[in-house]
């Protein structure tokens, strides 16, 4: 039983990852409007694209992480 | 777990990740030993010094490819420290420098097949985030004294005390926690991105495998499993030298934070 209940866990905890999905595809997809409409702008602005894809995409990767340590170390 | 991945314990996703000793040195009772996650190290670390031992050995004035890519690397990381933090931050360029390229190169040298990925252990990856944030904050007491603490508690200008005071019980707790959380995310997100690259490329080549073996119309099946892990490979080579940038550039922003702490 408890065996069960920690794959359920381990998969409840990937829908952690939606956010994370959502974070990352928002900077990805408001960097190419702004990079469009002003071209000239958009280089100096890809270390902050992927400084902010990082820290957006670092959430779900605990949500990866919890369900890991559900599934090996629990 | 073997249900879930199919086949032998060694064809899981899980034990490429396995850490085994190569040679056992026991000193005075701590266990030492010389392990594949060590050799792989040393390897990376032997291919940076040949890398730039090469590139820098005609210091010509026109420069060849070597030197070329060399000096791309240097410029890069230079470039990187100006735009955050100015020409005061390129004193720590050779400590963002060695971070970055031992990084990329644990990286690069994970993707070899057969080949171990260290920084796909968190042992690894929280040892070089706990040496970066330890800098910041002796470096950050070192330099500015207690105005250090201004990080937690920046000067608001203008206001009335009451106002203020309120602020900073939201603010403090908010800021401590966020620069707590620094080592832990930074550590993590290295950490995570290879394991869960690693684990996926293996459960792609799995899968081709298991379908392939099965026969029948499962053979398209193994081909498309085939062509999606070899586009994941490709992949990974891009989130090798982005997770090696992006720990770089934290690096540098965390750092700033030392020199600069009210902006």
């Amino acid at each position: 039983m408890e065996e069960g209940m920690k794959y359920i866990g381990a998969g409840l905890a990937c829908f952690g990852m939606i956010g994370a999905a959502i974070g990352v595809g928002n900077i990805f997809g408001s960097f190419l409007d702004g990079a469009l409409r002003n071209p000239s702008a958009a280089a100096q602005q890809t270390g902050n694209l992927f400084v902010g894809a990082a820290l957006a995409e670092a959430l779900g990767l605990f949500a990866f992480v919890v369900a890991m340590l559900l599934l090996f170390a629990v | 777990m073997n249900q879930f991945f199919g086949g032998a314990a060694a064809n899981d996703p899980i034990s490429q990740f396995k850490i085994k000793s190569l040679i056992d040195i026991d000193i005075a009772g701590f266990q030492l030993d010389f392990t594949n996650s060590t050799f792989w190290m040393i390897v990376g670390v032997l291919l940076i010094l040949t890398f730039f031992g090469m590139a820098a050995n005609r210091k010509a004035l026109v420069p060849g490819r070597l030197q070329s890519i060399g000096e791309l690397g240097y410029t890069f990381i230079a470039d990187m420290i100006r735009g955050i933090s100015g020409e005061e931050g390129l004193k720590f360029f050779p400590l963002v420098f060695t971070l970055f390229f031992f990084v990329l190169f644990a990286n690069l040298v994970g993707m070899l097949p057969f080949a171990f990925t260290t920084t796909s252990h968190i042992a690894v990856t929280a040892t070089l985030a706990l040496m970066v944030i330890s800098i910041v904050i002796i470096y950050g007491f070192y330099k500015n004294g207690l105005g250090f603490l201004n990080l937690f508690a920046p000067p608001l200008g203008d206001m009335p005390a009451v106002g203020k005071i309120c602020l900073y019980i939201l603010l403090i707790p908010i800021e401590v926690i966020s620069f707590l959380a620094r080592p832990l995310t930074l550590a993590l997100r290295l950490f995570a991105n290879m394991l869960a690259g690693h684990i996926i490329l293996k459960l792609f080549a799995g899968f081709a495998v298991m379908m392939a073996s099965a026969g029948g119309l499962l053979i398209a099946g193994a081909a498309i499993s085939f062509f999606a892990g070899a586009t994941i490979n490709a992949l990974e080579f891009l989130v090798a030298f982005l997770q090696a940038f992006v720990f770089a550039i934290l690096t540098v922003i965390y750092l700033n934070d030392a020199l600069h702490p009210s902006h």
